[in-house]
């Protein structure tokens, strides 16, 4: 099993961290960014341990280490040292031990409002200096103080510490909440999960000057990287569910539909029903349910006709319940909903199952599960899908891939592909990045892998620059058809030089690949850079693991290949304005 | 546990945390000897031995400790 995966085994990746490294550091792929981390407390464990669990997503770290316990001071007045290293991701390491100015049993109630709002202050300033770095700002909330003068009035009474910890979170939520690129590590929750005593050693504290365990570091690191991984694009997508003794107790097969063990009646029941529940929640947030089973697929949809049933079988994408090797299952998934395998999470109780997978797909994540009342957390903890952003596509994400095979259904019925895309009755609006849509887009462009010429990827505030600078030509594409609306799924930057257009990033989600989108998205490109004086255009191809797809795709569309060097990047130029004809040809197109 | 069960678990935590499973270690052997043993680390040495010895360490307990020597002592103490 994976040592990073659910439950961990802190004294195991703090002994071994050297040689965790250098196996890691072997991965192909990995992707480097710089992350500076800012100092409440010490923090050299944190970076090693930080560092382990960002490699195993992929993700090469390079440190900026703030000095001890000056957060505030390196973050406001910045000696240089902090811009010059240009993070990608800057983490604020601070805990209740930095906590100053707290409450005084004599204080009127009027200064315990001023000392809150002066702490928060503290921090926010803090917080803000480092957005206006322009890139990704983790932060941490408070852990609750370890001892309680008043005992449980401590978190009623305005003089009490915990009261006033709370206040603080709560303030931080909202300043997270309306915050663009501000991402909370959610300190309280952690140390509740661990418990107070374990979490927060005075020991730790005392004699190193850790405001969290040394054996609690991989748990807090894990939170870390999680967030970091999910801005960066790099959380799972699918579950691929076993259900005999997985999704219900009992076998189906044998036992009958009336014979499996869910519902609210009995305790293993209910363990079934709270795991269907919680990933009937995840669906909600746009992760994708697919059945994969050794069963008679009639036999296996009558568990999901039970009155008791949380899941139904329209929760579900794709429903495999047949007696394939369930390897070659997940890959036909992946396939049919055009996501990577290494999207999925398997989640089964037999542990032959799970070795056969682990073995045939590498890249699939395969937690360890226990009994029945340890599945959530088994999912839950390891924070596969953690949320940064959440956008209105996402929460519709489901209902769209199931559009899609719908699509693919229809697809089989014609002989001419152009027919069939005709019979989609698409509609295309194509426009230039604004306001409205920028945080999708942002969003698309740290998550697409596949359709990804050039694979940059840009923040928030990057984007925002480049909307507002006019040497740069944007477009999005928004597709409709009458299954249902895509929402935005592609995008493109070039900047101008003189009268070259280099194209700086292309992209579009897997989900409307060989719609011919991109063909329109071109065409509307040629014109506005015809428009704006532009004579040539020059595309690149960088190639990562995943964007083999696209390696010739400039050729298909009028490119001619110039350049290609010893990393395998390839240059393209296109000359063809004039008597430029329009290449696709089955959708209406709305330009705004 | 007698001086050399003692003596060869820590050896073999020394070896687990430096990553170097020819590493030999003397009742000598201090921080200047192995390129990595720094106060970080030093943290992590007595964390492996609590775990490994079942002993929590006290604030007094972690003061002054120069080398090797002084680690067994330690925990021959301790678990004596």
């Amino acid at each position: 099993m994976n040592c990073f995966d659910y439950p961990l085994d802190p004294a195991y990746l703090l002994q071994k961290k050297r040689s965790l490294k250098r196996q890691l550091l072997e991965k192909q792929g990995l992707i480097e960014k710089k992350v500076a981390i800012m100092s409440g407390s010490t923090i050299g464990e944190i970076k090693n341990i930080l560092e382990l669990f960002l490699l195993e997503n992929g993700i090469k770290p390079t440190f900026h280490e703030g000095a001890y316990a000056l957060f505030y001071e390196n973050l406001v007045f910045d000696d240089g040292s902090l811009k010059a290293f240009a993070p990608d991701v800057i983490y604020i390491h601070t805990s209740v031990r930095n906590i100053k100015l707290w409450p005084d049993a004599a204080d009127e109630p009027s200064r315990v409002e001023e000392k809150l709002n002066a702490e928060y202050t503290r921090f926010e300033q803090a917080i803000r200096a480092a957005l206006s770095f322009g890139c990704p700002v983790i932060a941490n909330n408070f852990d609750l103080p370890v001892y309680r003068v008043m005992g449980n009035r401590e978190g009623v009474d305005c003089h009490g510490r915990v009261r006033f910890v709370r206040q603080l979170n709560e303030k931080l939520a909202a300043l997270a909440e309306a915050t663009p690129n501000l991402y909370l590590n959610d300190l309280a929750y952690l140390q509740a999960v661990h418990g107070m005593d374990a979490f927060s050693s005075q020991t730790a504290w005392y004699a190193y000057k850790y405001a969290v365990s040394i054996d609690c570091i991989p748990y807090l690191c894990q939170s870390v990287a999680n967030i970091i991984k999910s801005l960066l694009g790099k959380n799972k997508k699918a579950l691929a569910l076993d259900l005999d003794n997985t999704l219900w107790g009992g076998i189906i097969g044998d036992d009958g539909p009336e014979g499996i063990v869910m519902g609210n009646e009995t305790p293993a029941g209910m363990a079934y029903a709270e795991f269907q529940s919680y990933l009937k929640e995840l669906s909600k947030l746009g992760i994708l349910l697919n059945v994969c089973s050794k069963n008679e697929e009639k036999i296996a949809l009558t568990g999901f006709e039970r009155a008791d049933t949380v899941l139904k079988r329209d929760d579900f994408l794709c429903f495999k319940a047949n007696w394939e090797p369930k390897s070659r299952n997940i890959a036909a998934m992946a396939q049919e909903i055009n996501i990577l395998p290494e999207s999925f999470v398997f989640v089964d109780d037999n542990p032959a199952e799970r070795e056969i997978v682990r073995q045939e797909l590498p890249g699939v994540t395969v937690p360890e599960l226990g009994a029945p009342e340890e599945y959530i957390a088994a999912i839950d903890r390891s924070g596969y899908f953690e949320v940064t952003t959440l956008s209105a596509d996402d929460k519709k994400r489901a209902s769209m891939y199931k559009q899609n095979l719908e699509r693919a259904q229809l697809e089989q019925s014609f002989g001419d592909y152009n027919d069939y895309l005709k019979s989609l009755e698409m509609h295309c609006e194509i426009g230039a990045f604004d306001a409205p849509h920028a945080e999708r887009i942002t969003q698309l462009i740290n998550k697409t892998n596949q359709f990804n010429l050039t694979t940059r990827r840009y923040t928030a505030a990057e984007v925002e620059g480049i909307m507002a600078d006019p040497a740069y030509i944007t477009l999005y594409g928004r597709l409709v058809d009458k299954f249902g609306d895509n929402g935005l799924v592609t995008a493109m930057i070039g900047h101008i030089q003189g009268n070259v257009l280099d194209m700086d990033l292309w992209i579009m989600s897997c989900r409307t690949f060989k719609r011919r989108l991109e063909h329109a998205m071109f065409d509307e490109l040629v014109r506005r850079a015809a428009a704006a004086g532009v004579e040539k255009i020059v595309g690149h191809y960088y190639p990562t693991a995943k964007n083999l797809l696209v390696r010739d795709f400039y050729a298909t569309i009028g490119f001619e290949q110039t350049a290609q060097d010893d990393q395998g990047n390839l240059t393209f130029e296109f000359t063809g304005f004039a008597g430029y004809e329009p290449q696709c040809g089955v959708m209406e197109i709305e330009i705004v | 546990m007698d001086k050399q069960s003692i003596f060869d678990a820590v050896q073999q935590i020394f070896r687990d945390n430096f990553d170097d499973e020819e590493l030999v270690i003397t009742r000598e052997t201090c921080a200047d000897d192995i390129e990595d043993w720094d106060s970080l680390e030093q943290i992590n040495l007595l964390t492996a031995m609590e775990k490994k010895f079942g002993l929590k360490f006290k604030l007094d307990d972690v003061r002054g400790l120069e080398n090797v020597g002084d680690l067994l002592d330690l925990i021959e103490r301790l678990t004596a």
